[in-house]
């Protein structure tokens, strides 16, 4: 049932026949000019190291506060977590629940997925367990991940109180900054190249 | 230049895992041999979920910036901003660049979203031939766009949990935040459930699956 020497645009269903690429060269669709797939970009012994490094720190973003704010010799430091706790608390559980999910859920769930499946595929040589519907999480969690979006709101954030009192950057934020460029990188990721990978292993 | 499709050639591939395989008529309900997930020509009931889904958060689009979606309260003053006041605040405060980033953000990006997709929807209804590569562009620009709209949502649970002095400064979020975040996922829904191969659709034979 299966033909894969061809490559099906998935924006406008143009049938191709796939050719090699070189590094950094990217196939585009003639009709419409969505991306097909792309040449050789990184091996996936870099990915698991990058999947490691983002781990690392987004530990680090999550454990240290994000911003504190000075007033009157009062200080109030806020890390990721408790500006979600805080959301909750005041009553707007639906917006707790979007950010958790979005900030803090799905990208630590991209990460240790991943590093699980890389891990096991090139440390191990072995077919990881449940491999099926780990990529299936993959795929559906990656557009709902949204750690570029939180690090842009931080700063607008930050912006508004300045006027309001002192407020300065706390580590928690440059190891957001580090996380969303490690995460940009991560979710440019082809998952088909893990599809491939598997069935070069040997049953 | 004539392309050929996979449904011309009889090929199905799967939206899950990229897997070419034959399309079988004899097979009523296929599934991908590698990653198990149903096989369709075309996304599910594409063009009803996706018009479900736009229509609800072109309602709640109306709530959300009509409502606040902040309280300030402190000992001075009692404020109240929609998402508008609070860029107009930014503005005034000489931030034009983040005045800017929120506005096209939480502003035009919604904006843009709605009308798009129904843009896309009418025209790929009527199987308009209508500057095809562009709409098809339209509709990558929509799927990149679409979570950056999220950006107010985020500032606002930042300040509620970080402006937290009792009695002396407080900030609260209020019911237009609500409404946004739902604008912002419902409309991700609908451009996700959109299937851009409509677009290209001549024969009305491939879109009934």
């Amino acid at each position: 049932m299966q033909a894969s020497k061809f490559i099906v645009c998935e924006h406008c269903d143009v049938v191709y026949q796939r050719a090699d690429l070189a590094r950094k060269q990217t196939a585009l669709c003639v009709r419409c000019g969505a991306e097909l797939y792309r040449g050789p970009t990184m091996q996936l012994q870099t990915m698991l190291a990058l999947v490691v490094t983002s781990l690392v720190v987004f530990v680090i973003a999550n454990v240290y506060p994000l911003v504190a704010m000075d007033m009157h010799g009062v200080e109030n430091h806020s890390t990721l977590l408790g500006a979600i706790g805080a959301a909750w608390n005041t009553g707007v559980g639906s917006i707790a629940v979007l950010a958790a999910l979005t900030v803090f859920l799905f990208p630590l769930t991209q990460i240790l997925l991943l590093g699980y499946l890389l891990g096991s595929l090139l440390i191990l040589h072995r077919k990881p367990f449940g491999f099926i519907d780990i990529m299936h999480a993959l795929r559906l969690m990656r557009p709902w991940s949204m750690v570029e979006v939180f690090l842009i709101g931080a700063l607008v954030a930050v912006v508004k109180i300045a006027g309001m009192a002192e407020v300065h950057a706390e580590p928690g934020l440059y190891a957001l900054g580090v996380l969303t460029f490690l995460l940009t990188v991560v979710n440019a990721f082809d998952l088909r190249l893990l599809w491939d990978a598997r069935e070069r292993l040997p049953e | 230049m004539t392309f050929r499709t996979a449904s011309d050639m009889g090929l199905l591939p799967c939206e899950a895992c990229g897997l070419v395989c034959r399309d079988e008529a004899s097979v009523s309900a296929p599934c991908c041999p590698r990653c198990e997930a149903p096989l369709h020509r075309r996304k599910h009931d594409s063009v009803r979920r996706s018009w479900a889904f736009l229509i609800a958060a072109a309602l709640l689009y109306i709530p959300a910036n009509a409502l606040p979606i902040m309280h300030t309260q402190t000992l001075l003053y009692n404020q109240q901003n929609t998402i508008l006041g609070g860029i107009r605040v930014l503005w005034q405060e000489g931030s034009w660049d983040l005045a800017l980033i929120v506005f096209i953000a939480s502003i035009c990006v919604p904006i843009l979203k709605i009308v798009a997709l129904t843009v896309l929807l009418i025209s790929s209804r009527r199987q308009s031939r209508w500057a095809r590569r562009g709409r098809a562009r339209l509709y990558r620009l929509l799927e990149f766009v679409g979570q950056w709209s999220m950006l107010d949502i985020f500032v606002v649970a930042l300040l509620v949990s970080l402006v937290d002095f009792h009695t002396v400064a407080e900030v609260h979020a209020g019911p237009g935040a609500v409404a946004f975040g739902a604008v912002v996922v419902l409309t991700m829904l609908a451009s996700m459930s959109f299937d851009p191969r409509l677009i290209w659709d001549e024969s009305p034979t491939v879109s009934t699956s």
